[in-house]
């Protein structure tokens, strides 16, 4: 067991992260039901509040802090205790990132930032909500650095050895976390709060979406590198093998340094300001992630295989029968892996240039974000939550607890289902996201959207209360794992971190030299921004000033 | 680096199978024309009112065979009066905005504009069925974004 101050640190994460995932849902909850006509909100509550709440507090604070906390768990485990100059920045980072949520909430709550978590200008939120956000990323970056300093520790003391897998890939997420933050923190720092405050008059509209969505589109990878870190490295060692290719593993990773970062224009796709050749260029590399995500699902069914036929699976898919069904660790992280397959192949038709045009902004976009982040994603985290808590506070993960935790999975699994088909069904008939219940004056165009089987408000708010029944489930496993449950006193109890054995005796040393792939994510960022921001500031219109339509 | 044989294969068919897309999306943009919406001019966000052709927007024909429709975005609604146009032949969309970022969303085709303040969206397209078409914007604007929609009318000639 690591120790219990590393232990405290990441309860705490886990713990903040759980808080926002409760209000989030419960968010998600009162959303399908105002749109399907059935809940009229109190005055002072407005839809476009819920769903800023919703959006931020799910997307960006329960991932982000569930990450931390998986890091901090993983790395203190795989290079030793930190030293207490880490431990101390990770405390700062931490309290530093929950400064930034509450007053970001508090700014939401009170209605002072109903601008969803993509806050585009020139809708104009309280100051204090752009100053939340730049606390929340600079919190991270504080926690980013202790987990930095640790390695670095590690890797003086063992000159010339690769770092142990889990370590390798935390630094990767972290390399790619902090170049992709550059874009927000630039448009937050230098055109959303002195336009706020009032210090400037007017903004530039299109430099600040396009700064956010250079970080808005690593923000995706920076939550499903930790859930492929789980495939990488708890699966193998759930289905008793070991991983499959270390320096693969190694090699799909550092390709998402590259790749996930000079490709935010195609969020961009269907505005102006920005020339067809730069967006193009940035669909082409956009789709250079499809390598590292095919690497991925080669070594992720070559473990199924190899698992399967050492448990004695025969023929060609007879394997697939011998997988250790029953474990929820194992199950519930192979569903989310399912629900990849579909939620990648929607990336692909978003990401298709002229194509983004039939669902740009349509429920399509929201159906897909809730089966890549909504599921693969946050369904890593539950089945990594099953033994991280009880890992970390020594107490036993029951019988009871295994069953609830099945059921947990099915329920979200069936409410996902239901709620995303109908989204993505939705959106290609043309309903549009973001919006309160509307029948367009009861426009014969709009009426028929809803009027399916499967394409209709009763589809969704079935699917979105399915959820949240899951949701609090796991709530309910959270709180037991977390302070009820009995201690595990002998060792058969004791809850492991079930951490892969990685053979890293062919994996070439050039793989951990960050230079290289900093300086090759450099070069990729500058062919695709420098010359189109370039013109985009030589040629921009006279500002904006803020607007608040709330 | 070792590879597996049929990892190797895996990523050379998922390689050029990539390869081939591209070629197509590639190709059905640049030498067809296949693009979305977007263009490069800009237009003063506080003048939009004054500013041709946004001082008289709705539906002009520029020749026999193309028509301009010129359209103001702003919260909560689109000033266009008398969106009418021909079916079958080419349709110019320029919008803009006067205050936040909306779209220009007409149902069932693919027009699918983003409209920013202080930028023209510029969009061809050519209705190929006459009806009266729902547009709607997408992009969340405000508490009234909901209600923020209009109509085209296309019409046999």
């Amino acid at each position: 067991m690591i120790a219990l101050q590393d232990r405290k640190l990441a309860l705490w994460n886990i713990g903040v992260a759980y808080i926002a995932f409760l209000i989030g849902t419960l968010c998600g909850l009162l959303q399908v039901f105002i749109r399907n006509d059935a809940l009229q909100l109190p005055a002072w509550l407005d839809y476009y509040q819920i769903l800023t709440a919703h959006g931020v507090l799910l997307a960006l604070i329960f991932t982000t802090f569930f990450i931390f906390g998986f890091f901090i768990t993983g790395m203190s485990k795989s290079l030793g205790s930190f030293g207490p100059k880490v431990r101390l920045f990770s405390w700062i980072g931490f309290w530093v990132t929950l400064l930034g949520t509450v007053m970001a909430t508090v700014m939401i709550i009170s209605g002072q930032a109903s601008v969803m978590y993509t806050f585009y200008a020139p809708l104009q939120a309280s100051g204090f909500f752009y100053v939340g956000l730049a606390l929340v990323i600079i919190g991270t970056w504080i926690s980013s650095f202790a987990l930095v300093g640790h390695y670095r520790v590690w890797r003086k003391n063992n000159k010339g050895q690769l770092s142990p897998l889990f370590a390798f890939m935390t630094i990767t997420t972290i390399i790619m976390w902090i170049i992709a933050c550059l874009g927000v923190v630039a448009t937050v720092l230098f055109q959303y709060i002195p336009w706020a405050f009032g210090w400037t008059d007017t903004i530039d509209v299109e430099l600040s979406r396009s700064l956010f969505w250079y970080f808005g589109h690593p923000l995706v990878y920076f939550w499903l590198l930790p859930a492929y870190m789980a495939w990488y490295l708890i699966v193998p060692k759930l289905l008793g093998v070991k991983v499959f290719s270390d320096s693969l593993a190694r090699m799909s990773f550092v390709l998402f340094i590259l790749f996930s970062i000079p490709v935010g224009f195609h969020h961009q796709l269907t505005e102006p300001g920005i020339s067809n050749f730069w967006k193009f260029l940035q669909v082409v590399l956009t789709f250079m992630v499809i390598v590292p995500s095919l690497m991925t699902a080669f070594s992720m069914f070559a473990t199924f295989e190899i698992a399967g036929r050492k448990n004695g699976g025969k023929g060609l898919f007879g394997w697939f029968t011998k997988l250790p069904w029953k474990d929820i660790r194992f199950t519930s992280i192979f569903i989310a892996m399912a629900f990849f397959i579909p939620g990648g192949a929607g990336g692909i038709i978003n990401a298709s240039f002229q194509l983004n045009e039939v669902v740009h902004n349509t429920l399509w976009i929201v159906g897909h974000f809730h089966i890549t982040v909504g599921t693969p994603v946050a369904m890593t985290f539950m089945g990594i939550t099953f033994w991280l808590i009880p890992y970390l506070t020594g107490r036993k993960f029951t019988k009871s607890m295994k069953v609830l935790g099945l059921v947990q999975i099915i329920t979200w699994s069936i409410g996902m289902v239901l709620m995303s088909t109908a989204q993505h069904l939705l959106g290609l008939l043309g309903a549009p996201r973001r919006t309160a219940y509307s029948s367009y004056n009861d426009h014969p165009a709009a009426l028929e959207w809803f009027d399916g089987i499967l394409t209709n408000h009763v589809t969704m708010a079935v699917g979105g209360s399915i959820l949240f029944v899951s949701a609090m489930i796991l709530i309910y496993i959270v709180v037991m794992t977390m302070f009820l449950s009995p201690k595990a006193v002998e060792t058969k109890d004791m809850v492991d971190f079930p951490l892969a054995e990685s053979d890293m005796s062919n994996t070439p040393k050039w793989l951990e030299n960050w230079w290289i792939w900093i300086g090759l994510a450099a070069a990729l960022i500058a062919l695709a921004y420098a010359i189109p921001l370039t013109h985009m500031i030589q040629n921009a219109p006279p500002g904006s000033e803020g607007f608040k339509t709330w | 680096m070792h590879l597996h044989k049929y990892e190797k294969i895996w990523l050379t068919l998922g390689i050029a199978s990539l390869i081939v897309f591209l070629s197509v999306v590639g190709v059905s943009a640049f030498s067809q024309n296949h693009t979305p919406a977007g263009g490069m001019e800009t237009i003063d966000p506080k003048k939009v009112n004054e500013t041709a052709p946004f001082d008289n927007p709705g539906v002009t024909q520029l020749d026999d065979d193309t028509y301009q429709a010129t359209i103001v975005a702003m919260a909560f609604g689109y000033n266009a009066p008398e969106l009418r146009v021909p079916v079958g032949k080419e349709v110019i969309f320029k919008v803009t905005s006067t205050d936040v970022v909306h779209s220009f969303t007409i149902d069932n085709t693919k027009v699918n504009m983003m409209v920013v303040p202080g930028r023209i969206t510029t969009k061809s397209y050519t209705f190929e069925k006459p009806g009266t078409y729902l547009i709607l914007c997408n992009e969340y604007c405000g508490t009234g974004h909901h209600m923020m929609y209009t109509e085209i009318e296309v019409y046999e000639e």
